[in-house]
């Protein structure tokens, strides 16, 4: 299957239009098509902003998970990560408010304790995967039932609120803009950018593609496969913990609902962007398109009332599955053969 | 051989234990309370005021113990029921049921291993099993929250309403509510989903206002909806255009009611407290010989600014 993948990508980089590449923003230009025929306020400018807006959590957690899943990995506890960094944060700034006062001290200090959590559970997720030798889906499936428990915990198993003096000085974070775009997109967009020159361009991203692809030949091949892979989840970690923080302001609340199956969505999100689930190719630009194509779905049901709110699943998932089998692009080679 | 002996005299002493807090525990009256686990914020609320029921009803009656255990699921509550009659021992039973198919049998055979027992908000799909029956309800939550919009509005508006997790507890809520409106000139321009939820609420409001250019009122339905509703409507700036009803009776609203925040003018009230009205009737049953038997309905109480302050517990969790 590798050499496969190879001599596809070989033939693909020459004249030929690239469909792998182009799949998902065909898709997404199908499904604004879609939205627009249905009802005109898709198009609107404050319907695009809340689309991107929205978009712009899962991306960023999408963005890290495109490193773990490139090297072979998996992260299930990112959803309750978030939860579980957004729970911290607001109990945190809560106490802060009695000696530092509700002021940008106050969230600096929970913005920064909210990058150590990331950094820190990406770290525990990799490191006892690689040291401890067990399947990156067990330890995460273990790590997130442990911080989905944590933020019900320190919830008392209800809503955890963060002090309205303190959602004040916060607010602007995610309802703020720069130039009309709202802030969260640009903390997307960066994240995508940084996301892309790591992978793309830099040794360690090729580090990545060949540990996914065969991790015994990367080992010979003098990689030191259990430091990257860790890194891959600490990567992912550093992007919960950016999303948390443009996600605190939102609501001002964390919950232990908050959260619940983001860790799928952000897979969904980089498979329809054309990564490989088993790892050895991937592609920031296709995931990124991935989580905006999954708001809009959501989106474009809610402007319609002609499907039954019952059948919203259904088409999510059918809409899904398409995309990938347009993006995917074998069928069309396999018939030239 | 040796390991063999050493689980036996394990077993002796574990056995030994048992019977001794049995029978040190013996002349008191016991009773079970079992409910979903603290899961959401609603059951949050239950799991607390059930605590605090088993505080204050233990300190004023030394002679009644209250054993609260919380299940996350269907089968883990069942469990907990055997566990609560073959090891406790339990002389009444306080249930909510996770589901109400899958616990009618277990629940029955509590009743047959002759407990009292109280059931809690959600009924159990045959007849007669249940000593009483407390309950929330959820048409009156709704046809309360339509009457206050009908008068609110006079009759005449445009209105969104967002639907909680498609389930009997929401179709009878939403039924009754569009019921209520029936004959009016008011125009629902759509229903969706939020799912109980705080981040649903708010996506699903955004996409409602950049889809309806008018809207005079929201029925959010839950309070957890709500307040996700209230960021949206303040994201969108339209907050002197339309008002919102919830239910429950979640901490926050209820402190915004009390405000008298014009975007929260009322709250309808479907209190997780109903644990402890429950366990109160059931400790009634061993206390006094006042009859208990029957049904207990409480009413979707409006709470306005007025009356906001016997309903507000900030310790609570909801």
């Amino acid at each position: 299957m590798n050499s496969l993948e190879r001599t596809e990508r070989s033939a693909s980089s020459g004249f030929t239009i690239d469909f792998k590449a182009l799949g998902p923003f065909l898709a997404l230009v199908g499904l604004f098509i879609l939205g627009t025929a249905i009802n005109e306020a898709f198009l609107s400018g404050g319907n695009l902003a809340n689309i991107f807006t929205r978009a712009a959590f899962i991306g960023i957690i999408a963005v890290g998970a495109t490193f773990v899943i490139t090297a072979g990995g998996i992260d299930l506890s990112v959803g309750s990560m978030a939860a579980f960094i957004s729970g911290a944060m607001i109990v945190v700034m809560n106490t802060l408010v009695a000696t530092l006062g509700a002021g940008i001290e106050t969230v600096l200090i929970g913005v920064v304790l909210s990058i150590v959590l990331g950094v820190g559970a990406g770290a525990i997720n990799g490191l006892v995967s690689t040291k401890g030798k067990i399947e990156a889906f067990i330890v995460t499936l273990g790590t997130m039932g442990i911080y989905r428990s944590l933020v019900t915990y320190m919830a008392d198993g209800g809503t955890l609120s963060l002090d309205f003096e303190v959602r004040g000085v916060y607010r602007p974070v995610y309802y703020g803009d720069v130039l009309g775009i709202p802030v969260p997109v640009l903390v997307f967009f960066a994240v995508a950018v940084a996301g892309y020159v790591l992978l793309n361009m830099t040794p360690f991203g090729r580090k990545c593609f060949a540990i996914g692809s065969n991790e015994q030949v990367a080992r010979y091949s003098a990689i030191h496969v259990d430091r990257v892979k860790t890194m891959t989840y600490v990567i992912q970690g550093l992007c919960v913990s950016l999303a948390t923080i443009i996600y605190v302001p939102r609501l001002g609340s964390a919950s232990s609902s908050t959260g619940v199956l983001w860790e799928l969505e952000a897979i969904a999100a980089v498979i329809i962007g054309g990564t490989m689930l088993k790892g050895g190719y991937g592609r920031i630009w296709g995931t990124v398109v991935g989580a905006i194509m999954l708001t809009t779905i959501g989106n474009i049901l809610n402007l319609t009332d002609a499907i039954s709110n019952y059948l919203n699943g259904a088409v999510q998932g059918l809409i899904i599955i398409v995309a990938v089998f347009l993006q995917r692009g074998d069928w069309r080679r396999k018939k030239s053969k | 051989m040796k390991t063999f002996t050493k689980y036996l005299g394990a077993a002796c002493v574990l056995g030994l234990g048992l019977a001794s807090t049995t029978a040190l525990a013996a002349d008191k009256i016991k009773i079970g309370v079992s409910i979903p686990a603290a899961t959401h914020g609603w059951a949050g609320g239950l799991n607390w005021h059930a605590e605090q029921a088993e505080k204050r009803i233990e300190a004023t009656y030394p002679n009644i113990d209250i054993i609260v255990v919380s299940a996350n699921g269907a089968s883990e509550q069942a469990n907990d029921l055997e566990d609560l009659v073959s090891v406790q021992n339990i002389d009444a039973l306080v249930v909510l049921p996770f589901e109400s198919d899958p616990l009618t049998v277990p629940v029955q055979q509590v009743k047959q291993a002759g407990k009292f027992v109280t059931v809690v908000d959600r009924g159990l799909s045959l007849p007669g099993i249940e000593d009483v029956y407390v309950a929330g309800n959820n048409p009156e939550l709704g046809r309360v929250s339509g009457e206050y919009i009908r008068e609110r509005l006079n009759d005449e508006g445009k209105i969104v309403v967002l639907r909680g997790i498609p389930t009997t507890v929401d179709t009878e809520r939403v039924d009754a509510f569009v019921e209520t409106l029936d004959g009016s000139k008011i125009e629902i321009l759509d229903m969706k989903h939020a799912n109980w939820n705080r981040d649903d609420g708010y996506e699903v409001m955004q996409d409602f206002l950049s889809r309806f250019p008018k809207i005079d009122a929201v029925w959010a339905q839950d309070d957890d909806i709500a307040l996700g509703v209230i960021e949206a409507v303040k994201q969108a700036d339209r907050t002197d255009e339309m008002f919102i009803v919830g239910g429950a009776g979640m901490k926050d609203i209820i402190k915004r009611v009390m405000d008298g925040d014009k975007l929260t003018p009322i709250d309808v009230l479907y209190p997780p407290a109903m644990i402890a009205t429950a366990i109160d009737i059931t400790v009634m049953k061993f206390t006094s010989n006042a009859p208990v038997e029957g049904r207990y309905i409480l009413g979707a109480t409006v709470v306005t600014q007025d009356n906001a302050e016997n309903f507000y517990f900030p310790d609570s969790p909801f």
